[in-house]
């Protein structure tokens, strides 16, 4: 009794009400009509699209600079990526990892200006980032338009040129890593293997990051940023490869998101990404100076189960079509919980 | 006649009133003010938290138009009687005080710093609690403002009556000119000189009109000389007009030329209260700092130093509260320097600075190489390490475990910790180097704790300032600063803390250089002692040294005495 005690006190029991509630719709789903096995598949779905954002957000928490509200940042760093990479023509597995080489260096460079700027609002960072985002989306929306894309499969057919809102990415690296290796069982299952694995892959690196010297300083910034500085270590440089770091992992992000998706999402889209994110992680249980990996695997399992069987669920309950709509109140609401579930460190 | 605060300010607010409207009829208990001169006296005040005593059976008398001189080391229990005088919620959130106080002969206990005030006791800070951007006269009339009635109060009561500023800057005159010095009563505060808001502030006391008693704290502090000689004329003229005042000051010349009474706490018990005119700034400092046990240190004739470590010359540091202006001095190859003073003299400021932690200059030199300063970096790459005074902010990771505590700054400065990878190109932290080296210094320092992944929070104050003392050793340092190793400690860890230092000198011949607000403490353990005064080094003694010189060279009177001479 006292080890349960101890573990639910570890985990945290607003994760395991959460968790227990999942399992309740799991088990009231086929009596309502809603197949296990699609809503299972579809979770685990989002579950490996959405990990590699909830991820990036780690870097920036752990070093101090609180939760990365400007991930669109990233966003559009992996968009740019996306659309050169279709631009010159890379398909299959060449265009998606040619997308990613792409964004890498572009979010890097993002990355360093958006760290100058949130290491001179030392306190602010989360409303700044905000709207760092805010102005970023709006700002590329203007670009999307004016720059020389030519690809046909990406323009106005109607005026051969400017972006248009959605991209398929049929013939390009659509699915490519969510089919990798695939297992398929039954009629509605599929096990997205590939997609799952690179998100693990992720997060793996990102657990090697934080086992190395400067993964330990940056941690230590997080935790005290004066205790840093008087071992010698620098708060606004550990701070600043954080959010280049954040960034990167933005980018990749938001690719193998749309690999799974089949489309690219243009113009004011990157600007909902954040809020999903933000909130998986803190329901996952991570503070605002402190995340794990278990925090985001954990957090975004449980968010994206919610956000997948909750709508269907009671849109068969009540037997009507509102699901988009529960969808966004759900999700919303989740964020608003999780935001004011929010732990802070010890000072 | 029965003394109660509250008519009394009932009484006051009525007077105010009156300007307005017709009053109610309070008129008669203005009249029951008591006329006599108060007089303040203190019987057997005890105080302590959880405890810990900090006050034992003090007792002395404030006689009417008398101004009292009383000193202390920081931490003789200055303040909290101070606070029980006022009244602070602090003292009964502690559990109350014992003794009584007595003002004007009747017995009386404040419950809060407006009861205080009501019974005409005035308080002025050591910082300043003044609106900047008010004028004197707004600043010393606050919330006593005079008041001018207009048709609106007919309709709608007093609160539409206006600000009379004739009568305010009235008012601020006189008290300006009670208090005997220049003042313009339309100055902004932000746009004075300090002296003059130190005289505001003391304008704002005066100018309630039962004000008897008067307290200073550390009213010279911040002042520049004249204007201190310009503050102590007007407490002489105040004394004169029959206000009694208590003086509280470190500038032992400033009291011994003022006060008509001096009262010396030391550890919480008034040991001495002795007329003021004719006793020497010397003998205060005696009594101020003594101890009865003298400081014996045989060691120190078998003590032998070759060489200089540190060369510190001309170090100005801008560090809040702790300046230092220009400081120089050498510490010897394998000697404990200590370096003391009391608080906000800018003791603090010197490792501070060195360590490159507060902006600074001057120049620094460690073994002959020149130490780079503002860069924290540097200076621990250089050998020396710093274990801080600010233990929970800068000291330590609260959130972190005792392990990364302790291997931190050995990681990131010396790259110790760390295990190679694929042929050196991946190096990740070894956590089993790490506990091996936690292990050892639990072990060594005789650290309370589960083991070495306990959380840092979660030590005691003493077990935290060892974990402190285990990083500073971690990085194997040849320079060791070492500052307030025992501020907020027990006793017993106080020793071991020492104990561990002395050694770590003796042992591995680091030299280390003390800062420390205990002087007992730089006596039992240092090899020299230097005393800081005002931002600079007043004077540098052995440790076994007469109490008194210590005394005088904290009070910075060697100056004065230098200067009479």
């Amino acid at each position: 009794m006292l080890k349960i005690k101890e573990f639910a006190a570890d985990f945290g029991w607003p994760r395991i009400i959460i968790f227990f509630f999942l399992i309740t719709l799991f088990i009231v789903a086929p009596f309502v009509g809603v197949s296990i096995s699609m809503s299972l598949s579809d979770t685990l779905n989002r579950f490996g699209q959405n990990a590699i954002l909830v991820l990036a957000l780690v870097p920036m928490v752990q070093a101090g600079c609180g939760l990365n509200f400007g991930l669109p940042v990233g966003i559009i760093a992996g968009l740019l990526g996306a659309t050169i990479a279709m631009q010159i023509g890379l398909t299959g597995w060449f265009g998606f990892f040619g997308a990613v080489a792409i964004c890498l260096p572009i979010a890097a460079v993002f990355g360093w200006l958006y760290g100058q700027l949130l290491n001179k609002v030392k306190g602010e960072e989360m409303t700044i980032a905000m709207y760092v985002g805010f102005s970023l989306v709006t700002f590329f929306s203007i670009l999307w338009l004016l720059l020389p894309y030519s690809s046909p499969a990406m323009v106005w057919g109607y005026t051969g040129k400017g972006l248009r809102t959605t991209i398929t990415l049929d013939n390009f690296w659509g699915h490519i890593l969510n089919n990798f290796l695939a297992v398929r069982i039954g009629e509605n299952f599929v096990f997205p293997t590939g997609m799952i694995l690179f998100a693990l892959f992720c997060a793996f690196l990102v657990y090697l990051f934080f086992r190395t010297k400067t993964g330990t300083a940056m941690t230590a910034v997080g935790s005290n940023p004066d205790f840093a500085r008087a071992g010698g270590v620098s708060s606004d440089k550990m701070r600043t490869i954080s959010v280049m770091l954040s960034t990167m992992l933005g980018a990749v992000g938001i690719l193998v998101y749309q690999q799974s998706f089949g489309f690219i999402q243009m113009y004011q889209a990157p600007l909902f990404m954040a809020f999903p994110a933000v909130a998986a992680l803190l329901i996952g249980g991570a503070s605002v100076n402190k995340a794990s990996m278990i925090n985001v695997i954990v957090g975004t399992f449980l968010f994206q189960g919610i956000l997948t069987m909750t709508p269907s669920v009671i849109n068969s309950v009540l037997q009507t079509d509102m699901s988009e709509v529960i969808r966004i109140v759900l999700s919303n609401g989740m964020i608003l919980y999780a935001l004011t579930r929010k732990t802070k460190v010890t000072k | 006649m029965v003394f109660r605060a509250r008519d009394l300010r009932r009484s006051i607010q009525g007077q105010r009133r009156r300007t307005v409207r017709r009053p109610p009829d309070l008129s008669k208990k203005v009249g029951t003010m008591p006329k006599e001169t108060p007089l303040l006296s203190l019987k057997g005040i005890s105080k302590d938290f959880y405890g810990n005593s900090v006050l034992e059976d003090v007792t002395f008398d404030v006689g009417p138009g008398k101004i009292v001189g009383l000193v202390g080391e920081n931490g003789a229990g200055k303040t909290t009687l101070m606070r029980i005088l006022f009244g602070m919620p602090v003292i009964a959130e502690t559990g109350g005080y014992g003794g009584s106080i007595e003002l004007g002969g009747k017995p009386v206990k404040f419950k809060s710093p407006f009861d205080a005030l009501d019974a005409g006791i005035g308080m002025v800070h050591q910082e300043f609690s003044l609106i900047p951007g008010f004028t004197t006269t707004e600043n010393i009339v606050l919330n006593r403002e005079p008041m001018k009635g207009n048709f609106a109060c007919e309709v709608f009561g007093d609160r539409m009556s206006v600000l009379d500023r004739t009568a305010m800057r009235d008012s601020a005159t006189k008290a300006i000119d009670r208090l005997g010095v220049k003042l313009d009563p339309e100055t902004l505060v932000s746009e004075m000189p300090v002296g003059h808001k130190q005289f505001t502030e003391i304008a704002r006391e005066i100018n309630r009109e039962n004000v008897r008693l008067l307290v200073l704290d550390e009213p010279t502090a911040v002042l520049t000389e004249t204007e201190a000689e310009i503050l102590l004329q007007a407490l002489r003229r105040l004394a004169a007009q029959g206000i009694s005042i208590i003086f509280i000051s470190h500038r032992l010349h400033e009291v011994a030329s003022v006060a008509d009474t001096i009262v010396v706490l030391r550890d919480g018990r008034v040991v001495k209260d002795t007329p003021g005119p004719g006793t020497s700034v010397r003998d205060i400092a005696s009594w101020m700092v003594g101890r009865s046990v003298e400081t014996k240190r045989p060691d120190l004739a078998t003590r032998s130093f070759k060489g200089e470590a540190l060369k510190v010359e001309r170090l100005w540091v801008d560090m809040p509260g702790e300046a230092v202006r220009d400081v120089s001095f050498t510490v010897r190859e394998g000697e404990i320097f200590g370096i003391g003073g009391l608080a906000g003299q800018g003791k603090l400021g010197i490792p501070n600075g060195i360590m490159g932690l507060y902006a600074g200059g001057g120049s620094v030199q460690l073994h002959g190489k020149p130490v780079p300063l503002n860069d924290p970096r540097g200076a621990l790459s250089m050998g020396m390490s710093f274990v801080s005074e600010d233990r929970r902010g800068v000291g330590l990771l609260l959130d972190e475990t005792l392990e990364w505590n302790i291997g931190f700054t050995a990681m990131q400065i010396h790259g110790q910790y760390l295990k190679s990878y694929l042929g050196g190109l991946l190096k990740l932290r070894d956590e089993n180097g790490l506990r091996k080296l936690a292990q050892e210094y639990i072990e060594q320092l005789s650290i309370k704790c589960t083991g070495p992944k306990q959380f840092a929070k979660e030590l005691s104050g003493g077990n935290q300032q060892k974990i402190c003392l285990a990083k500073a050793f971690a990085l194997k340092p040849n320079l060791l600063f070492v500052s307030e190793p025992t501020r907020g400690i027990d006793v017993g860890a106080k020793e071991l803390v020492l104990q561990s230092l002395r050694h770590y000198n003796r042992d591995f011949g680091t030299t280390i250089v003390m800062v420390s607000s205990e002087l007992e403490e730089l006596r039992s353990i240092c090899d020299r002692v230097a005393i800081v005064d005002e931002g600079r080094i007043a004077g540098i003694l052995p440790p076994d040294a007469d109490i008194a010189e210590f005394g005088l060279l904290m009070a910075g009177a060697v100056k004065e005495e230098a200067a009479r001479a």
